[in-house]
């Protein structure tokens, strides 16, 4: 047995030859299985950061198939795994192969042990052939992850096949759920950012500290990290300069800063530069003053990740057609939110019924957001008492 | 159950396309929402399966042998499950008839699965439109729309009714002698007399637009309104008239806005607007193209009616709709 220890430690050094270690096992050789699992525990760990190709993938299904692990008791392969990470190259005489015959006799015990691995595919294009047989995957689903989305990412199958339950998932779901996230955003977040599972667990930790240290609080940080999956893979020096640009450009104060962030948490994940564009926009396009800026972004964090052409459209819209003046449009900042051909129908079929009146100090005065945030059946009925069949019979005259 | 939706969707159904909106965001839009509507709608559970599992006495003794005993298990079987396959449905094939450019609005007809080897058809056979064209005296652009840069400004206030009216039927001549020549038949025969009672007359195959209808609805200047019916246009032509109207009449003229009323059979009395993208109204709108198209076959069989008799019957319906809303106030 011993002999066969001894094997497969030089096998772990060139790849190629543990594709000869796997036609051995599927030829039926009698190799202990025991001995097999405690040694592909050693190899994934001792080849860690290795260039991802198809072999990879094979690699590391011997790694998650579960009936290999349910065999292993713990304290068996800790020792060994422990004494073949001490000296993996050593030169052994390949020739001391021992053949064991198929013929041999065993007792039923270990006949029943010897399993066939069936045969997992080498390379596939999709996770749905490993998902049985890894523990990974099948709690991953369990969770509610969407695998088929995230395998179409490059590189993204390979890595979630790789991870071992225990030691990269399991650790960063308990500190998620530590913090608070609650179970059913799980699957969300690692369908949409992955790599948190990846990530560094003293770098999670850190981050989070840094949210606690500008004094938000546990249950905001939660949410934040329920809505943007992406927070917690950013250093802490780049949340610090996003909180201070927010700061700084828009003259807000420390409690109005955290409040934006708290509502719209991926103002701290995204690019800068957008959002430089569209405060640029409204000051010299729009014609707003800075203090009107600040009020709209409170109201409307949204409206510094907008799009700018759809931002121009519906101002125009607002502004030059509807001829609503800027201080009306500061007081209902959700306006600059809302769809352009929604806005521009409504306003249409006002006009043509004569109630197009927005001016508060004249009578029959149509709040603009009743305008905009209303159903259309609740807009038909209360604001203009008209059917619903009529205004779509009106939209197709437009 | 959403198999039988899916069979339910195939067919020919339009839309209105509103303005300002390329006739592709909502074709994807119809797409997505009935690719939505059709997943929701499509759950089938896990299918199951019994696996053995291997387990063993849980002694803290490692040289002690251990038993082993298989047990059953019903688990499911995770490679069916939806979030690892995808979506059951994720692409349906959905065509469009005649486009419409983003300028224009308008009835757009949209085909789903089979129907579109018949959209293909319609499209290569001789079917005639409807539009409603608005035009503003005054000014002329690059690009003969009121979007595009000014040009030319002029005066309108010598153009009255009766010398639009005088352009028109000029254009109609014109139009009239076209449709003759591309009907490559002989003017002089019994069968040309035959098919100009019928309304077959007309080009069979592509061919320049030709207007066989033009009319003034509407006349306050500087705007006015005209209905068109025309065979293998498209919008840009018709801008182009607009401006030649301004051009005849010693003026300039661009077009505001352009609407199509009818498609063929299909008119603007059919056509779903952008809150009834749904499945189920889709699904009701095709329903109703099938029962229309088969009780017109019965109708034109018994009837043998002309073809310039059923256009004027859409004209006169799509009249109606104008008086109507104009009586809302």
């Amino acid at each position: 047995m011993s002999l066969c220890i001894v094997d497969f430690r030089i096998m772990m050094a060139p790849r190629c030859l543990l594709l000869c270690l796997r036609c051995r096992n599927l030829l039926g050789t009698r190799i202990s299985t025991q001995h097999l699992s405690h040694l592909m525990q050693g190899c994934t760990a001792s080849l860690p950061c290795e260039q991802q190709t198809g072999i990879m993938i094979q690699m590391c299904h011997y790694s998650s198939v579960k009936h290999l692990q349910i065999l292993t008791s713990a304290t068996d392969f800790v020792s060994n795994k422990s004494c073949v990470l001490q000296d993996p190259k050593q030169a052994i005489d390949l020739d001391a192969n021992v053949e064991l015959s198929a013929l041999e006799e065993i007792d039923d015990e270990e006949a029943v042990t010897i399993s066939v691995p069936t045969a997992l595919p080498p390379l596939s294009t999709s996770l749905k052939d490993y998902v049985d047989k890894s523990e990974t995957l099948s709690k991953l689903v369990q969770l509610g992850v969407n695998l088929w989305k995230l395998e179409q990412r490059p590189n993204v199958g390979s890595m979630l096949l790789r991870l071992d339950y225990d030691r990269d998932v399991a650790s960063k779901l308990l500190f998620l759920k530590d913090i608070g996230v609650e179970d059913s955003r799980l699957g969300y977040i690692i369908s949409h950012n992955p790599f948190i599972l990846t990530q560094n667990f003293e770098n999670l930790e850190t981050r989070v500290n840094y949210l606690k240290s500008k004094k938000f609080s546990l249950e905001t940080i939660a949410s934040m990290v329920s809505r943007a999956p992406y927070l917690l893979s950013f250093s802490v020096k780049r949340l610090d300069n996003r909180m201070g640009f927010y700061q700084q450009q828009l003259n807000l104060s420390v409690v109005n800063t955290r409040n934006i962030v708290s509502r719209l948490p991926r103002l701290l994940c995204g690019s800068l530069e957008p959002v430089k564009e569209n405060l640029k926009v409204c000051e010299i396009e729009l014609g707003f003053k800075k203090n009107e800026i600040q009020h709209i972004v409170l109201a409307v964090p949204k409206v510094l990740t907008a799009n700018k052409k759809k931002l121009i459209q519906i101002f125009d819209l607002l502004h030059n057609t509807m001829k609503v003046p800027h201080h009306l449009i500061v007081k209902f900042p959700q306006v600059l939110n809302t769809k352009y051909l929604r806005v521009k129908e409504r306003h249409l079929f006002l006009e043509y019924l004569g109630k197009a009146q927005y001016d508060p100090a004249q009578p029959n005065y149509i709040a603009l957001d009743n305008l905009v945030s209303l159903p259309d059946e609740t807009f038909c009925s209360e604001l203009v008492s008209v059917k619903l069949e009529d205004f779509y019979l009106f939209q197709k005259t437009l | 159950m959403a198999a039988r939706h899916y069979r339910r969707l195939q067919g020919l159904f339009c839309v209105y396309k509103p303005p300002g909106v390329h006739w592709k965001l909502v074709r994807d839009t119809v797409e997505t929402n009935l690719l939505k509507d059709l997943n929701a709608s499509a759950s089938r559970p896990v299918p199951r399966e019994v696996r053995y599992l291997l387990s063993q006495d849980s002694t803290k003794d490692e040289d002690a042998p251990k038993a082993l005993t298989l047990s059953a298990a019903s688990v499911p079987v995770l490679s069916k499950h939806p979030l690892v396959t995808g979506p059951d449905f994720q692409h349906i094939k959905v065509g469009v008839g005649h486009r419409l450019d983003a300028f224009s609005s308008g009835v757009l007809v949209l085909g789903i699965g089979n129907a579109n080897k018949v959209l293909n058809d319609l499209y290569n056979s001789r079917v005639t439109r409807d539009y409603t064209v608005e035009g503003v005296f005054g000014s002329a652009t690059d690009d003969f729309s009121n979007q595009g840069r000014i040009i030319e400004r002029s005066t309108y206030s010598h153009i009255t009714q009766d010398k639009l009216e005088k352009v028109l039927a000029m254009l109609q001549g014109a139009n009239q002698k076209a449709l003759l020549t591309y009907s490559r038949v002989d003017m002089r025969s019994q069968e040309a007399y035959e098919m100009a009672v019928q309304g077959l007359l007309g080009p069979e195959e592509k061919s320049v637009p030709i207007l066989l209808r033009l009319r003034c609805i509407c006349f306050e200047p500087p705007n006015f309104t005209l209905e068109v019916q025309v065979i293998n246009e498209t919008q840009k032509y018709l801008c182009k008239v607009v401006h030649e109207i301004g051009l005849e009449l010693r003026s300039t003229a661009v077009c505001k806005g352009i609407r199509r009323t009818r498609d063929g059979r299909f008119t603007v009395h059919h056509a779903l607007t952008h809150n009834q993208w749904t499945a189920a109204e889709v699904m009701n709108a095709i329903q109703q193209c099938h029962t229309t198209k088969k009780r017109k076959r019965d109708t034109r069989e018994q009837n043998k009616n002309s073809e310039l008799h059923v256009e004027e019957r859409d004209i006169s319906t799509s009249q109606n709709t104008t008086h109507r809303i104009d009586a809302f106030n």
